[in-house]
């Protein structure tokens, strides 16, 4: 750096002491020599100098170390700037969904907010007290900035505020980011050239965004998480500031005051920092491999998205309910066979649809390709989930607003005591389709759900020629359990149809198809109607199912059949217990079978 | 584990237990007042012991004054508890419905009472019936009528409904920090634990297959099928003793027998006839079904049973000139002059209490009737009945022989679901925190108290959202039972009635929250009921000697039904006592009917 040197001579004047106000406190006022040891040894960067006795050296050697750590300063602020304007296009693609728009709308408001920045930069005319502004601003943006991930994560909680917050950080951010270049060209224009200076300074800034989009997905938000990397770059900031009243110490004023506030920001940050997971209640962001962009408390259950390059999960109590890269197949294995197997039966197309669970609204999604529905009535248990589901633009982008259509009824209340009470009251409302789409077995709460009782119960809210699917965990990796859930259905008075899909994110995953076995006389000697599908009844649009997959996904390999004795097996068909509310057999059977995986 | 100790080493000390804040209310020194829980609020609610105490200090004011209301029925039944209510069905089904039951509480159902808040019923009393088997004719006909019952399998045992029957899980048990699945103690158990327990086991199966010379089983439900000659010599002992006998010393065992005779009985196996703690175990299995019964629970307990006896026989259920008449206190029975077939036997006075709950204001009424059906326990006969009154020597000797265990229950209102129905942790998460999951049935080891029952395990209670002026937090009751079985009866019975709300707060919470931390926070309220005469007491002499049998033998026209006839206060004794009594009537009244009892 010894070609900063030259130019710097020409210059000195003006930045001498003799710049200093006035009307500073006398005690702030130092002689040069003296001045100048205290830098030194603050700032340890000139050890020999302290040696110099002659003020004027030491004085000249510090100003041609100021501007290199000045353009250091540059460098910091230009990453900093380039990383608030990645972290809320990050933000805002992770929370509304829809990257490209979100993108470019953030990067687009942020580089406007830059030029206003820059313009308003020129009603700061009093050039005495440039420096001190130029650290003020430093310590807004190390705030606002900083905070910023934050402040955008908490207000997602209330969605219908979380635009205007958003779209207020980041021009309040840009605004204050785009005042920083310009201040700082005014600064360092007292000891440069102009043509020097701009061609040093953008080029500072230009690597400086380099490094900090190169930093930002590789390094920072994989390591640190979005909330900690925004403070990080806050920090940054900060600490430019306080280094700021070192470097620029000569043309401040109220320098004691300038760096308690750099050092009740830091500390601001510091402690953000600290507690990021409580300031956010995403303490479980080490749980997840991908970003947690939502995290709720209902009185049932914790709710979690994350967010991952090409994708968004749904989590709940940790288990992973979908991933949006794969729930299409998912959903359409679940949804499309019991909608053609009840056609077949009733000789029309359902038009009453209940689904159990499901909250999520991708199973609603999926029912609502069909023309011929004109009523769906949903029973999940968390208002929590389908009020997300509902609002949350991700849920809502992804289930195309299932859960907003007129022909959507949702009911939230425990599935079973729902059905006890349609029983009780001998409510005449009868589906063509029931959609059965709970979590796993892997608690007695949710094993109720799955048994003898339930399934009776369920029976008695079809339609005649009806039709029910149920969710019934992995054939392969339950094996089991998803046999018991079939003995379950069977005991429960259904003919059952066991079907599998490969989804990804789950592997092999199983369903069961239920018919109501007819009962009283026409049930003595009825054996299992073969299944069949009326063709050319898929709604357009799928992407898992056509006619050809529809037969495909009853064909199971022999390492998920029903076990048998003949083939050895341990767990023998008879000794298949059906699932009952007091024995709930299902559920030690289900975390048997996990256990072995996990 | 490995911190338990082994079969030698021995079990919960009596230290431990009395370490627990909670020994028995005779341990004499309270703990001190605790600070932090102002924030529970309760009372203790019941039973009205003024209008029972009322019967005994109240003297012959209570009967002097002048008779304010005549009526005359068929059948005049005291007591609107099981046996009573039992009794009033029985009648009904048989067509006879000119009857009156008197019951001195507001609500019916005496020790089975249910009670309700705005989370849930629950139980106040007894809490769950076994599945009967066949032979229970009476009983497994009234579950048929009520829908509960839908046929018998194989063996004969009842098949019930999925949903009446106690949801798995059903109990655990918490010993020295964690909670383990079931009532025996098998972790940590030794192989001498485990000969033991197979022992007694063994033992059991000895006295289920035993038979009388004519084929009756030696243990039965009801205790009057039983054939007593067969074992009477258990009937000489405590269970303690006969255990000792067997050579069984397995604490674990051992404790495993005492909890069952405290839940039964409301006694410790050192105090408990060993035949009613044999009963317990081997009067409900069956020959060559080694399985003990399911048991049928609703979240008010068997106060469900009672509320649909109620509603099977009442009329305007209720109402003050109804067939059932709460708020009534029968203060004498007289026998009437005979006046010929088919004439009034009996006139019962009560004390009409819906007009004025004070015993010494309410207007006194005369019921007379063909027959009256005696439903109250039997200590009240020497203050109720006439006779005895008037001659205090003609009392028998044998009515002493009837004592009665004090039982404190609490009801806590908690903030928190037992069962959250999805966020309940799997199995295998809470396996690794505090041990098993939260059941219907949550023992303590290290207690005197036997742990808790949770209302909202059959039935969750709703979540009522913030929008309807709920504060969408899940809320769950807890009932809580102590048995008072370590002094004599009435010294217990005494220290129970001066207990006071926040005494009787601070040691529940104190014997709970070791197993139970956030017990002292989540808890929003804590009523009690102190039942100074909860249960008979089946010491050894009870059960085979005369007193039951003499006990039953109608007097006059009154005739006995309650379930101490049985030396066992058991649901399906109370029922068989009432079905039997009523029986005796029709029988008496030449009624046409077919016989269950
Ligand atoms: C804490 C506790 C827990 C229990 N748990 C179980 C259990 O889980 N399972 C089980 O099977 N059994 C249990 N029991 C036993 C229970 O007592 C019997 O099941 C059954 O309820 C007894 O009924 P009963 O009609 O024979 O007697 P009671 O319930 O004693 O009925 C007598 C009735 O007479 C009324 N009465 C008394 N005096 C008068 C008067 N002067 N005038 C008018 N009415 C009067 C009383 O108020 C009461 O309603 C429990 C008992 C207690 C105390």
């Amino acid at each position: 750096m010894p070609k900063n040197a030259q130019p710097l001579e020409g210059v000195r004047d003006s930045v001498s002491p003799s710049d200093a106000d006035p009307e500073q406190p006398a005690g702030n006022v130092r002689p040069p020599a003296d001045s100048a040891s205290a830098l030194q040894s603050e700032s340890g960067a000139l050890p020999d100098d302290a040696a110099a006795p002659s003020a004027a050296p030491s004085y000249r050697r510090r100003r041609q170390m100021q501007v290199p750590l000045l353009f250091l300063s540059v460098f910091i602020i230009a990453t900093c700037g380039l990383g608030y304007e990645l972290i809320a296009g990050t933000v805002a693609s992770y929370l509304l969904g829809d990257s490209v728009t979100q993108f470019s709308t953030a990067i687009g408001l942020y580089l406007f907010a830059l030029g206003i920045g820059a313009y308003l930069s020129r009603f700061f005319d009093r050039e005495d007290e440039l420096t001190t502004r130029f650290i003020d601003i430093e310590l807004a943006v190390a705030l606002l900035g900083g905070f910023a991930a934050a402040i955008l994560m908490l207000t997602f909680a209330h969605a219908a505020w979380f635009r205007p917050v958003l779209y207020s950080v980041i021009v309040a951010t840009g605004t204050l980011v785009g005042l920083e270049v310009p201040l700082l060209l005014r600064i360092l224009r007292r000891s440069m050239e102009f043509k020097e200076l701009v061609a040093r300074v953008l080029t500072v800034d230009y690597v400086g965004s380099l490094a900090a989009s190169l930093l930002f997905p590789l390094l920072l938000v994989p390591r640190l998480g979005l909330v900690r990397t925004s403070l990080l770059f806050g920090l940054l900031n900060a600490a430019v500031g306080l280094w700021g009243t070192f470097l620029l110490r000569d043309s401040l004023r109220r320098v004691v005051a300038l760096r308690l506030r750099c050092l009740l920001v830091l500390g601001a940050l510091l402690a953000g920092f600290a507690f990021a997971d409580h300031i956010t209640s995403l303490a479980e962001d080490g749980l997840y491999a991908d970003d947690v962009i939502l995290s709720r408390n209902s009185p049932y259950q914790r709710i979690v998205i994350t967010r991952g390059k090409s994708s968004f999960q749904l989590f709940l109590n940790g288990n992973l309910q979908f991933s949006s890269a794969d729930e299409y197949r998912y959903h359409e294995a679940l949804v499309h066979p019991a909608m053609l197997k009840a056609q077949r039966q009733q000789g029309r197309a359902p038009q009453r649809v209940l689904i159990l669970g499901g909250g999520d609204g991708l199973a609603a999604r999926e029912l609502l390709r069909y023309g011929s529905i004109d009523e769906i009535t949903m029973i999940d248990l968390d208002p929590v989930m389908t009020e997300l589901a509902r609002t949350f633009p991700l849920l809502k982008e992804q289930n195309n607003a299932s859960l907003s259509s007129t022909k959507v009824h949702v009911h939230n209340a425990d599935a079973m005591q729902w059905l006890e009470e349609h029983a009780r009251k001998r409510d005449p409302r009868r589906w063509d389709v029931a959609v059965i789409d709970f979590p796993d077995p892997s608690s007695f709460a949710v094993g109720k759900l799955y048994t003898t009782h339930f399934y009776r119960l369920l029976r008695g809210a079809l339609a005649p020629g009806g039709t029910a699917v149920v969710q019934s965990t992995s054939p392969l990796f339950a094996r089991r359990s998803f046999w018991c859930i079939v003995r379950t259905l069977e005991e429960g008075g259904f003919f059952a149809y066991p079907y599998h899909a490969f989804v990804p994110s789950f592997g092999e995953w199983g369903y069961v198809l239920a018919v109501p076995r007819p009962t009283g006389l026409a049930a003595a000697g009825q054996t299992q109607p073969l299944l069949d599908f009326p063709s050319a009844s898929l709604p357009p649009g799928l992407r898992y199912i056509d006619d050809a997959m529809l037969r495909a996904l009853f064909v199971l390999s022999p390492d998920m059949r029903r076990p048998t004795r003949e083939a050895g097996e341990a767990s023998d068909d008879s000794e298949l217990v059906p699932n009952r509310l007091n024995n709930q057999i299902l559920v030690s059977y289900y975390e048997r079978e996990w256990k072995r995986w996990n | 584990m490995a911190r338990l100790p082994t079969a030698s080493s021995g079990g919960p000390s009596r230290r431990d237990v009395l370490a627990a804040g909670l020994a028995s209310l005779s341990a004499g020194c309270l703990p001190r007042r605790d600070p932090g829980l102002g924030h529970i609020r309760g009372e203790i609610l019941g039973p009205s012991d003024g209008r029972g105490h009322s019967l005994r200090d109240g003297g012959e004011g209570l009967r002097g004054r002048a008779i304010a209301e005549q009526e005359r029925v068929d059948v005049a039944i005291l007591g609107g508890g099981v046996a009573g209510l039992s009794a009033a069905w029985r009648l009904s089904r048989a067509g006879l419905d000119h009857f009156r039951v008197l019951e001195l509480e507001d609500e019916l159902g005496g020790t089975s009472r249910p009670g309700e808040n705005h989370v849930t019923t629950y139980p106040w009393g007894a809490h769950y019936l076994p599945v009967p088997s066949r032979n229970l004719d009476a009983l497994c006909e009234l579950l048929r009528e009520l829908d509960i019952l839908r046929g018998f399998d194989a063996g004969g045992r009842a098949l019930c409904r999925e949903e009446t029957l106690c949801r798995a899980p059903q109990e655990r048990v918490f010993f020295k920090g964690r909670w383990y699945e079931g009532l025996y103690l098998r972790v940590g158990a030794s192989a001498e634990d485990q000969r033991q327990f197979e022992r007694f086991h063994d033992e059991v199966s000895r006295w289920v297959k035993a038979v009388s010379s004519d084929g009756r089983r030696a243990f039965s439900l009801p205790r009057a099928h039983s054939a007593p000659e067969v074992a009477a010599e258990l009937d000489q002992l405590t269970m303690a003793t006969y255990l000792d006998r067997l050579g069984l010393s397995s604490w674990r065992l051992r404790w495993y027998v005492d909890y069952a005779c405290r839940d039964d009985f409301g006694l410790r196996a050192t105090q408990c006839s060993a035949w009613a703690g044999m009963h317990y175990f081997a009067a409900r299995l069956l020959h060559g079904d080694d399985s003990p019964p399911e048991v049928l629970t609703w979240p008010e307990g068997n106060g469900y049973l009672v509320r649909r006896l109620a509603q099977h026989v009442g009329d305007e259920s209720a109402s003050r000139r109804g067939r059932l008449r709460p708020r009534s206190l029968v203060v004498d029975v007289r026998a009437l002059p005979n006046a010929g077939p088919g004439a009034d036997t009996v006139e019962v006075l009560y004390l009409d209490l819906s007009q004025d709950p004070d015993p010494r204001k309410a207007p006194l009424c005369s019921l007379r009737a063909r027959r009256a059906i005696w439903a109250l326990p039997a200590f009240l006969r020497r203050h109720v009945l006439a006779d005895y009154r008037q001659r205090p020597d003609s009392v028998p000797a044998w009515l002493q022989q009837f004592t009665y265990a004090p039982w404190l229950v609490a009801n806590l209102t908690l903030r928190r679901a037992h069962a959250a129905p999805v966020a309940a942790a799997p199995v295998s998460v809470s396996a690794r925190g505090a041990g098993f999951p939260p059941c219907w049935d949550n023992v303590l080891i290290e207690s005197p108290s036997l742990g808790y029952v949770v209302a909202t395990h059959q039935r969750e209670a709703p979540i009522v959202p913030r929008s309807q002026g709920g504060d969408g937090q899940p809320r769950t009751v807890w009932t809580y039972y102590l048995p008072l079985s370590d002094g004599d009866p009435k010294d217990e019975r005494a220290r129970l009635l001066k207990l006071s709300w926040a005494d009787a707060r601070d040691r529940v919470l104190a014997d709970l929250g070791r197993a139970e931390p956030t017990v002292r926070r989540d808890t929003e309220r804590i009523d009690f009921f102190r039942w100074g005469h909860g249960m008979v007491r089946p010491v050894p002499g009870l059960l085979t000697g005369a007193a039951l049998a003499q006990a039953a033998l109608p007097r006059g026209g009154v005739h006995f039904a309650h379930s101490d006839l049985s030396g066992m206060a058991l649901f399906e004794e109370a029922h068989h006592a009432g079905v039997r009594a009523a029986e005796e009537v029709l029988t008496a009244l030449d009624a046409s009917f077919e016989p269950w009892a």
